[in-house]
């Protein structure tokens, strides 16, 4: 496999055909909870839920500890991760402050300051 | 004949959607986004296009890891408002041009484009937040809409050269359509954010304002921009600005700034907006 020129860039796991691979099913699973009843159905029982998933273990404990960084690195892509949070009651901007480990009050205050610095997030930088 | 007359950017961020619809744009932290958009209300309204090509990426509403065109035209006599998981906006049922994006699918695969053709397809706020930031709140909107998605979602996306390339491609079959039609294609996403991972919140305005000024003088030069240089100066999510090349494809290579905003923060994300006129 040739190199990926994106690998190296820091706190970022690009959504590529391996991941996409990787992830099928834990992306098809988060795809099922646009609809209500399938929403009911994870939150009165999610591991009974997760297990009509062929998912990896790895994935489902990922899904019950709620840690998106490990789900990104398993092949779940953010817009499918995010019916997860949503069926939660948090918004993006909540599920990228616990992703990039603040808690939302620095996040937001960082956002208004405007945004998280390029400079100091660049291969160069490393 | 038909025409293309003008092009528009802007983001698509949903945070917006929902201000609009909660009718919160007044408040402080979103009055200077919406301030930069009535410009954009008043010349819509007198340019009055009779069709807006609107080139978006669908985020998992539509299209789920079953299928994932490149680009996908919306052929259909209507589009209803995706149900996001919070239910569908309360905005109008989009009004396609069936005729018209059939004519388009021909032609752009005759002229090598392999276009996928979508008659059943529910957009989400990638299409329905610019609507709103463009004609506010109607009881229907003012003119007929084609759909054209461009997945973002799984890497790699189309090169910006190829998202040019369609975009003159587009513009040859609107200018073969044989009735009298104001068109306009508006590119949407963007542009510098990152909504996954620990460098989620980055934001590079540096680099969004020269894009800003690349996009409008120097086409080419920013259809010629790398994947790589998007997601690693401007982050992940930004690679939706290859978007806005396709709407710029559509126009003349001199064309006239008509308006540009841009502000930080909108949600997680750098707004930007363009209006560019044929020169």
């Amino acid at each position: 496999m040739t190199q990926k020129s994106y690998a190296a860039i820091p706190g970022t796991i690009i959504f590529d055909s391996e991941m996409a691979r990787k992830g099928y099913h834990l992306n098809q699973f988060c795809m099922s909870l646009m609809k209500e009843e399938n929403r009911a159905r994870f939150k009165a029982d999610e591991d009974a839920y997760l297990a009509e998933w062929a998912m990896t273990p790895d994935q489902r404990a990922a899904v019950r500890a709620r840690d998106y960084n490990r789900l990104l690195s398993l092949g779940g892509n953010i817009y499918f991760l995010a019916k997860i949070f949503s069926s939660d009651g948090l918004s993006f901007a909540q599920a990228c402050a616990s992703m990039s480990g603040m808690n939302f009050d620095e996040y937001q205050a960082m956002m208004l300051a405007g945004g998280r610095a390029a400079k100091s997030n660049l291969i160069e930088d490393r | 004949m038909a025409r293309i007359t003008a092009g528009v950017a802007t983001s698509h961020v949903p945070l917006l959607g929902r201000a609009i619809d909660s009718r919160k744009m007044a408040e402080d932290y979103f009055r200077p986004i919406f301030a930069g958009y009535e410009f954009s209300r008043a010349w819509v309204s007198a340019q009055q296009p009779d069709v807006v090509i609107l080139v978006f990426n669908d985020h998992a509403s539509a299209f789920s890891l079953d299928i994932v065109p490149t680009f996908a035209i919306g052929c259909a006599e209507e589009f209803q408002p995706a149900d996001e998981g919070f239910g569908r906006r309360a905005v109008p049922i989009v009004k396609g041009a069936p005729c018209l994006a059939w004519h388009i699918a021909q032609s752009v695969i005759e002229q090598d484009f392999d276009l996928t053709i979508v008659n059943k397809m529910d957009v989400d706020h990638g299409l329905t937040v610019p609507l709103s930031l463009m004609f506010g709140q109607p009881a229907e909107w003012p003119c007929r809409i084609i759909p054209l998605a461009v997945n973002v979602v799984v890497y790699p996306p189309p090169s910006g050269r190829r998202c040019f390339a369609l975009g003159s491609a587009i513009r040859n079959a609107v200018e073969s359509f044989d009735q009298d039609l104001k068109v306009q294609v508006w590119g949407t996403g963007g542009m510098s954010h990152q909504i996954q991972g620990a460098r989620s919140g980055l934001i590079n305005t540096q680099w969004d304002l020269a894009f800003l000024d690349r996009i409008v003088d120097k086409p080419h030069e920013a259809a010629a921009i790398p994947h790589l240089e998007y997601v690693r100066e401007a982050g992940s999510e930004s690679i939706e600005l290859v978007m806005w090349l396709i709407m710029r494809g559509a126009l003349n290579t001199h064309v006239r700034e008509v308006h540009r905003h841009y502000h930080v923060p909108a949600s997680n994300t750098a707004l930007g907006h363009l209006i560019l006129e044929n020169a």
